[in-house]
């Protein structure tokens, strides 16, 4: 219990220097930081089926797609109040992800990363094909909701603080599940599936589950950028987006909700860095931050973070029997 | 034992998996020419030991080997000074041809060529392979892989020769003929033998000079000799 | 009829681009388990390497084979120092690695080169051949004959040469193959500077149709891995043969199926890859990898 009380006070401080943030900053970097929690949603989804399951997704873009466009559509064609459409997309994004789960039972490793990194790549050109509803390549353009209640906020701080509720939200319930009974089904499944099965767990319903939930959590991501930017367009949507959103939960730290607020930043600012340090080939910054990160922290930042915690805990303990690694350190190695 | 004999030198070995001590200050020496073995139940440490050897395993502790430091090379390296391992399951290059396993073997070789006179040895050795070695070598029989495995390292034309349970799965027929060959390599080509093996009566009989492990320690060595003749030490310690 | 042949011909050309691009992915994964993305954008490279020296007034296959040497000592030194300090890592994490070397290079390109597009000249005749009604381009049949002679090549080196064995036994068991004396992290570099090679090859035979710039590669890239998906990531020979049938069947469906454009010809890939996929993961040739649990 005592260890609970200095992270639940640490968990509060968080939320108000956050709660703070709209006051303080420029409406371009709140919109930065409104971002983040976007992707920060959208990691954790992929978190969940990757760093927690160990099914591999290259394709997560997709489902951030279906749920930007669900939204849209609703609000630019059915003129639906944009609230209604978040929690729409996400129901949508579990269905089409549950069902989605079902055929990738079969494939392992490496077959599921090309199946869906081979989804990610055609999204786009469906998005394109179906003009009639997506606009096409011009795409969508939206409005910005203004605060509701006659709040004084403008619309970008309203947004705000709308994604950063729908975070904490999503990341309570996140953590509780994952670190729960199911939490503990889902890792086993991952770390070995056929000890698993034999220990009761129905593998195939849990794996389906979490693609479900996976891409439920990205769609709503996508649904909060619908609103937050304004506009959606087949191009935005491209396999890079699925691979930004890999790299921000591989930075993070697989396996860790944190991580996904850690992997958010990186993608989010890092590239922006990146541009400072050199105008000319910004990208080469960012692939070389990439490559260091990982020398530095192959577990990602939340990997990294407990490795350190653990070192501290373990010298200051020296007497006492030395801690297990647990299955979160130990990133597992697909076979 | 005379310093100028000893072949490879063991002191203070410990051996860790992760964090885990599986060999807890284990110290021996082997001269050249002899065979020695390693007894032991299931999880003593005989394994650990040879891998210890191929730096397989982190250690801390001396391992030399004529006279050179075995601590800071790779498993490549040191295979290269002429030590052969035919590992716990036999290691074996499935997919490959019984002719390609064995040319393998040969592969870390300090003198190159004449491979030749080495195929005849080993091909007299086990004829069992000859007539096979056109054929992928996961399709012999455990018998054959392990004679294979065997033959490989004997490529090698190794001056130790590290041998891990080369009983195991096996009929007694069959384990009868590889230990007859060891005993025929030792003779022969003065390869000096480093057995682990959990079937003692065989191993007393090929080895003389034998260690028991207990957890990861030595709780007795000695002479085979010994072991076999003191009834109540062999009681004691194999339980028969 | 002759329609058919040009474009079956065609196809085989573009076909040996994907197969020695496919070919380089399916070592690399063999080795290591790890999928490079790397290579697409390191042919790129290699590609600009060689119009450099072209442009310096470098004759052409003076420049050919020192762009394949200069790839070849460049995958060597990109596997021992980038990708060997994070080899024990997890999977995920060198696949990042990998990613980070795409995007430098491709970053790194327009930087030295700029994204202007430059022409590329083939070593082969414009003037097209003849074969009773039917036309084949110089360059296509020039394409299939280097992409054949390279890829018999490194078939007799792996089936007859020690080394090539030794890397053979390295991809498929690295631990017995320490234990016979090899020197695995060097075969893990070979095989990163043969695919480079590899990468070279393909890339220097499909500029001339595409003209150079910095994303030369990239639709390239996907085509090689739906080869390699086809054909089978545990299969050399899969890989290649499925280079070869992607490149015919690409071909074939933009010619005869018409509501097909340039712009669907991409997606026929993918559809391809999805469809292998459901149907056998492993490819035609793969073989399953049958774990002991």
């Amino acid at each position: 219990m005592t260890s609970r009380l200095p992270r639940l006070l640490g968990l509060l401080a968080l939320a108000g220097v956050a709660c703070a943030l709209p006051f303080f900053l420029t409406n371009f970097r709140l919109f930065q930081f409104t971002q983040v929690y976007i992707y920060a949603i959208a990691i954790l989804g992929l978190n969940m089926l990757t760093g927690y399951n160990g099914q591999f997704s290259l394709g997560h873009g997709a489902f951030y797609a279906i749920g930007a466009y669900v939204s849209a559509i609703m609000m630019d064609r059915w003129n639906v109040h944009y609230a209604w459409t978040i929690p729409v997309a996400g129901v949508l994004c579990l269905v089409v992800g549950f069902l989605f789960g079902l055929p990738a039972l079969r494939l392992e490793g490496l077959y599921l990363a090309l199946a869906t990194f081979s989804l990610a790549l055609a999204v786009p050109q469906i998005l394109k094909y179906f003009e009639h509803w997506t606009g096409g390549s011009q795409g969508l353009v939206l409005n910005k909701p203004n605060a509701p209640f006659g709040l004084k906020l403008n619309p970008d701080q309203w947004l705000y603080f709308l994604t950063l509720a729908v975070l904490v939200l999503l990341f309570w319930l996140g953590a509780n599940l994952m670190r729960g009974r199911v939490g503990r089904a889902v890792v086993a499944i991952r770390d070995n599936h056929i000890a698993a099965e034999a220990m009761g767990v129905n593998t195939s319903l849990y794996k389906s589950l979490v693609f479900g939930v996976s891409a439920a959590y990205t769609g709503v991501a996508g649904a909060l950028s619908a609103s937050v930017i304004a506009y959606v367009a087949p191009d935005s949507f491209n396999v890079f987006l699925s691979i930004t959103l890999l790299i921000g939960a591989v930075i993070g730290g697989m396996a860790s909700i944190s991580g996904a607020i850690f992997g958010a930043l990186f993608i989010q600012f890092v590239p922006n860095w990146a541009q400072d340090i050199s105008k000319a080939a910004p990208w080469a910054i960012f692939g070389v931050f990439l490559i260091v990160f990982m020398y530095v922290m192959p577990f990602g930042i939340a990997g990294a973070i407990r490795l350190l915690w653990i070192r501290t805990r373990r010298s200051r303990v020296a007497l006492s029997p030395e801690p297990r690694e647990t299955a979160a350190t130990q990133a597992p190695r697909a076979t | 034992m005379s310093a100028a004999n000893i072949l490879l030198e063991v002191r203070d070995l410990e051996a860790f998996y992760g964090r885990t001590k599986a060999l807890h200050g284990v110290s021996f020496s082997m001269t050249a020419g002899g065979i020695t073995t390693i007894l032991g139940a299931n999880g003593a440490g005989k394994t650990t030991t040879l891998r210890a050897i191929s730096r397989m395993v982190r250690t801390s502790g001396a391992i030399r080997f004529e006279g050179q430091a075995l601590e800071q090379r790779a498993t490549e390296d040191v295979v290269r000074l002429g030590i052969a391992h035919a590992p716990e399951g036999r290691g074996t290059f499935v997919h490959l041809t019984v002719e390609e396993n064995l040319r393998l073997g040969a592969w870390g070789r300090r003198e190159r060529g004449a491979l030749q006179e080495d195929f005849a040895r080993v091909f007299s050795y086990f004829p069992a392979l000859e007539g096979r070695r056109r054929q992928a070598a996961g399709t012999l029989s455990g018998g054959e892989q392990q004679m294979l495995a065997v033959a490989r390292a004997l490529m090698l034309r190794p001056r130790l020769l590290l041998l891990d349970e080369p009983s195991l799965g096996l009929a007694p027929m069959v384990v009868r003929e590889i230990f007859r060959i060891l005993r025929t390599v030792n003779q022969d080509a003065g390869v000096t033998i480093l057995l682990v093996e959990q079937n003692a009566a065989l191993a007393l009989d090929l080895a003389d000079h034998v260690f028991l492990l207990e957890t990861g320690r030595i709780v007795m060595e000695g002479p085979s000799e010994d072991l076999r003749k003191d009834d109540a030490i062999r009681r004691a310690y194999l339980g028969y | 009829m002759d329609i058919f042949v040009q474009q079956v011909v065609s196809g085989l050309a573009t076909g040996g681009i994907y197969a020695s691009l496919a070919l380089a992915l399916v070592m690399i994964y063999q080795a290591t388990d790890v999928v490079s993305f790397t290579q697409g954008e390191m042919a790129m490279f290699s590609t600009y390497l060689c119009w450099t020296m072209l442009n310096a007034g470098v004759p052409y296959w003076v420049a050919f084979l020192s762009t394949l040497a200069l790839s070849f000592v460049g995958g060597i030194v990109i596997q021992r120092v980038i990708i060997r300090p994070v080899e024990q890592a997890p999977i995920l994490t060198i696949v990042i690695v990998t990613l980070g070397l795409l995007v430098i290079f491709n970053s790194l390109a327009g930087w030295i080169w700029t994204y202007v597009q430059k022409p590329f000249p083939s070593p082969f005749p414009s003037k097209p051949l003849r074969a009773g009604n039917v036309f084949f381009s110089a360059h296509d049949i020039g394409a299939i004959g280097i992409t054949l002679v390279v890829l018999l090549c490194i078939y007799v080196f792996f089936r007859f040469t020690p080394l090539g064995l030794a890397m053979r036994a390295a991809a498929h068991n690295p631990v017995s193959s320490r234990l016979v004396g090899i020197r695995v992290g060097w075969m893990l570099a070979l095989g990163w500077g043969l695919a480079a090679v590899f990468g070279a090859v393909a890339g220097m035979m499909v500029a001339p149709n595409l003209t150079l710039e910095p994303n030369l590669m990239g639709g390239v890239q996907i085509y090689a891995f739906a080869a390699a998906t086809l054909g089978g990531f545990t299969s050399p020979g899969g890989a290649v043969l499925g280079g070869f049938i992607v490149g015919v069947v690409e071909n074939l469906v933009g010619t005869y199926v018409s509501f097909i454009g340039t712009e669907l010809k991409f997606t026929v890939a993918l559809a391809l890859i999805i469809v292998v996929l459901l149907v056998k993961p492993t490819g035609l040739f793969g073989t399953t990898v049958v774990k002991r649990v």
